[in-house]
């Protein structure tokens, strides 16, 4: 039996969640899976390939040049420039391959493709809540079709902790008052777990949940049946009239704020004469610290909405900003 | 196999020497306001063996909680404050102070042919504050504990913990001054106080490793200490730090603990590598191979080991660039390692190699090292830390470093220096087969968790999901084995105290100063100070030390 074929025996085939027994693997799901698993085997042969040469170096020699007798009196090495450059140099060049491989995959792992489609995941102790595009709900459950990229846009309610499905080989913190990003495309239908990783308080261990990959006309029918409320723009719309925020920045109000529509993905001029892009982060920040970052020509007279409302509400305010973004620009083309 | 008779120390015919200095005061008080270093170093002995053995018992918690995978034997919160205090205790109260507040107090005076530490009351002075900040620390866990983990992460630590996290920090703050005080010691002892003729060069490897800690030390400390206050602010007044509710950064947290504690890994582990080095020597009777890389090499981890604490936080939302520079350097300081443990190898090469307790610690270290140091490669490595990070790989991996590596190097130096302090030998026979049986039941407990991390276990979970359960009950059994392993030294050094054979100055006929004095030492070390015309580790010099004495230090400096 070949090396390779050892390990896909050893690798846990099964694409659902394993039961009791000995695994040595954990499922591949996930665009990442293999290469990282690839990596994972060079970095095993490499410890394995080091450590048995220490081992039965150290082993040969101790037994080889074993104490004869009690005034032994073995001549001195001072040692060896070339040996020591030597043992120097190639344990160098071995790391910085670990290093350029791990490099690559991370890259690749951190730049969200432009194509995925977002999900929005909310923390907080000690549970998952996920809202799909279209509305859909669900909570310590990810369902998503085989095949398609998804980004998830994570927050947190309270403390820190951090999305981590091992079939997928990925994991990100999930950060309070701020967003993390996570992007996967699910290569293998079944069932995975969910696992908080990031400890968060007591009952952290039991903060996991499953992700469940299907095939796609499962998942279309799961969207129609699964709890849909708003979509994210919806409840945000509701939102913005309910904390008032079109008093001041729907066009044509008495224009204390600046106006949004348009707005969404553009560079903004600030009192203090910066430039920043006006982006989910930005949004963020200015609703729950308004005067942190003034738009040139307005006065920071915007209370903070922290504490009024859930980061959850956050996340639909945006989408709703971004919307009206869109919106301007369809018209715009008609 | 050669007849053992010739790898074991022989007792010395004469007895222990009249005056030395546990003998030559007696009462709690001669120990209490002693200023002498060996005695401080027992002292400290005495309380991280007590730190130890509690830290212990948490671990016996823990792994039986996981023999199962529900979480049957203890409530969450209990189960969380468990783990807590396990690593609060081991690393702030054992780990760190072990090898550099033991051994180091004890031999660096003795090693460099010094009479004392420079500030031998200072000395003192930080075991008193080790022992203020270890008891409020009992205190915190006798009046209900921590649950935050060692770690203390914002915002959970500062705003959303109910336990005593507030009286924990302050021990925890409390105790970083006693190592800032040891390292500053050692600092200036070695700079000051060297014995005629000992140049930097012909400083045995322990000096130049405790230098190198030392260093750490003063600088790292401080910043724990910093991020531990502003963690008090933060949860007493309410000033926003690291909670965002409040305009403060939760990673910025993570960059202040990481900045100590990364180079704290590095406080634990260097005096270790420094015992093998000496014990290697000893054990081969031959001059380490490679002096100045081992000797520099230190110093490049303690350097380069400042500039690598972002590896924490790959996936803490950092930048990726960031990632990347920090997992550059995170390579980089893998390379001084190597190059110890090749050079230890080769040391051994055309030794005469005995088979001592010390030297099977010292070859386990090489061993478990080796694999410790390897996995932390996998963690290093960004797309595979990506999957890994707090996982049980991350706890497998830096136990084998710690328990693997510190803990069997001070073991090692222990069972090395114990006729020294001591004056007696302690049972070879009980301490090889202690060795083994420490290694055996490490590796059963540990490598299970390198399987169970890849699998995807995260660290910190009170139950589990059943497909984990197989490897967990084979890390317990191991534990139990380890535990029986630790407890028979604690048995037969204590027993030895009064029935051990007397070593004589120097049972290993080993080189370096505290070997050329009586064992146990006079209370100002050395009769007449040593005059040092030799590199350090001449076994095979014709000339022993004492018939020198004809050179002046001037010509054997120059």
């Amino acid at each position: 039996m070949s090396g390779l074929e050892l390990i896909a025996l050893l690798q846990n085939q099964s694409p659902t969640i394993p039961g009791p027994g000995l695994p040595i693997f954990p499922a591949q799901a996930s665009n990442f899976a293999r290469e990282v698993d690839w990596l994972y085997y060079y970095l095993t042969a490499v410890t394995a390939f080091f450590s048995v040469l220490i081992f039965s170096t150290v082993f040969y020699f101790a037994v080889k040049y074993r104490r004869r007798s009690a005034d032994d009196l073995p001549l001195p090495i001072h040692g060896s420039l070339v040996l020591e450059i030597f043992w120097s140099v190639v344990p160098l060049v071995i790391v910085m391959s670990f290093f350029v491989w791990g490099a690559r995959i991370y890259y690749r792992m951190l730049v969200m493709p432009a194509d995925a489609t977002p999900i929005t995941v909310v923390a907080k102790q000690w549970m998952w809540k996920v809202q799909h595009p279209g509305g859909q709900r669900e909570i310590n459950e990810l369902h998503v079709p085989v095949g398609r990229k998804f980004r998830l846009k994570m927050t947190s309610e309270d403390v820190i902790h951090s999305f981590y499905v091992p079939a997928f080989r990925l994991k990100k913190d999930v950060l309070p008052g701020r967003e993390t990003e996570l992007w996967f495309q699910p290569t293998q239908v079944g069932e995975y777990r969910l696992f908080c990783a990031e400890y968060c308080g007591t009952k952290h261990a039991g903060m996991g949940g499953r992700v469940v990959v299907m095939e796609p006309a499962d998942y279309e029918a799961w969207l129609s049946g699964a709890p849909q409320g708003e979509t994210l723009e919806q409840a945000g719309a509701r939102l913005y009239r309910q904390f008032n925020c079109n008093t001041c920045h729907d066009p044509g109000s008495s224009a204390r704020g600046p106006e949004l529509a348009g707005k969404f993905g553009k560079p903004v001029k600030l009192a203090s004469g910066q430039t920043v892009t006006m982006d989910d982060a930005y949004l963020h920040e200015s609703i729950l610290q308004p005067n942190a970052k003034v738009v040139a020509g307005y006065e920071p007279v915007m209370p903070t909405y922290q504490g009024l409302v859930s980061e959850e509400q956050v996340l639909q305010l945006i989408a709703y900003v971004k919307s009206l973004t869109r919106e301007e620009r369809a018209q715009v083309q008609k | 196999m050669s007849n053992p008779a010739l790898e074991s120390p022989k007792p010395s015919p004469e007895g222990l020497p009249k005056v030395h200095y546990l003998n030559v005061d007696y009462g709690i008080r001669s120990w209490l306001f002693t200023t002498d270093h060996k005695r401080i170093a027992l002292l400290y002995l005495a309380s991280i063996t007590l730190f130890f053995v509690l830290g212990g018992l948490f671990a016996v918690l823990i792994r039986l909680e996981l023999l199962t995978p529900q979480g049957d034997l203890l409530s969450s919160e209990s189960y969380n404050k468990v783990f807590t205090a396990h690593g609060v205790i081991m690393v702030f109260f054992f780990l760190i102070p072990s090898i550099p507040a033991v051994l180091g107090n004890f031999l660096v005076p003795l090693m460099i042919g010094a009479k004392d530490l420079a500030f031998p009351r200072i000395n003192l002075l930080s075991w008193y504050i080790y022992t203020v900040g270890g008891i409020l620390t009992l205190g915190a866990l006798l009046a209900g504990g921590v649950d935050t983990g060692w770690t203390f992460y914002a915002p959970y630590s500062t705003v959303y913990s109910n336990s005593h996290v507030m009286l924990v920090a302050v021990g925890v703050f409390i105790n970083g001054f006693s190592s800032i005080l040891t390292g500053f010691n050692f600092l200036v002892t070695i700079h000051k106080m060297r014995a005629p003729g000992m140049t930097w060069f012909r400083m045995p490897l322990f000096i130049w490793s405790h230098y190198a800690t030392s260093i750490i030390m003063i600088l790292g400390t401080p910043v724990v200490a910093i991020a531990i206050a502003l963690v008090g602010i933060e949860r007493l007044f309410h000033i926003g730090i690291f909670d965002p509710n409040i305009g403060g950064d939760p990673i910025l947290f993570q960059h202040l603990f990481w900045f100590y504690s990364h180079p704290a890994v590095y406080i634990m582990i260097l005096p270790s590598m420094g015992v093998i080095s000496e014990v290697i020597c000893a054990g081969a009777r031959k001059k380490v191979f490679g002096y100045s890389f081992v000797a520099f090499s230190s110093m490049a981890i303690a350097l380069i080991g400042f500039l690598v604490w972002g590896h924490h936080m790959f996936v803490s939302g950092q930048s990726m660039y960031a990632g990347m520079v920090f997992s550059v350097l995170s390579f980089l300081v893998a390379i001084p390692s190597a190059v110890k443990v090749f050079n230890w190898t080769a040391t051994l090469y055309k030794g005469s190699v005995a088979y001592t307790a010390p030297m099977i610690f010292a070859m386990g270290f090489i061993g478990l090292f080796t694999i410790g140091g390897l996995t932390g490669m996998f963690l290093a490595t960004l797309g595979v830390d990506v999957h890994l990070h707090d996982t049980y790989f991350i706890v497998a991996h830096f136990h084998y470093i710690m328990v693997g590596g510190a803990i069997m190097g001070y073991l090692a130096g222990i069972h090395f220096w114990w006729p020294k302090i001591s004056g007696r030998l302690y049972p070879e026979g009980w301490a090889r087969f202690a060795a083994l049986i420490i290694f055996a039941g490490f590796n059963l407990t540990f490598f299970p968790q390198f399987i169970l991390g890849y699998l995807g276990m995260p660290r910190r979970y009170h139950f589990y999901p059943e497909e984990f359960q197989v490897l967990n009950v084979m890390s317990t059994a191991g534990a139990s084995i380890l535990a029986v392993g630790y407890a028979i030294p604690l048995v037969y050094l204590i027993w030895s105290v009064r029935y051990g054979p007397a070593a004589g100055p120097n049972p290993w006929k080993a080189k370096g100063l505290e070997w050329q004095t009586t064992s146990p030492p006079p209370t100002f070390n050395f009769d007449k100070t040593p005059l040092v015309t030799e590199d350090a580790y001449e076994y095979y010099s014709a000339a022993p030390a004492e018939s020198a004495a004809g050179l002046t230090p001037e010509k054997q400096v120059g």
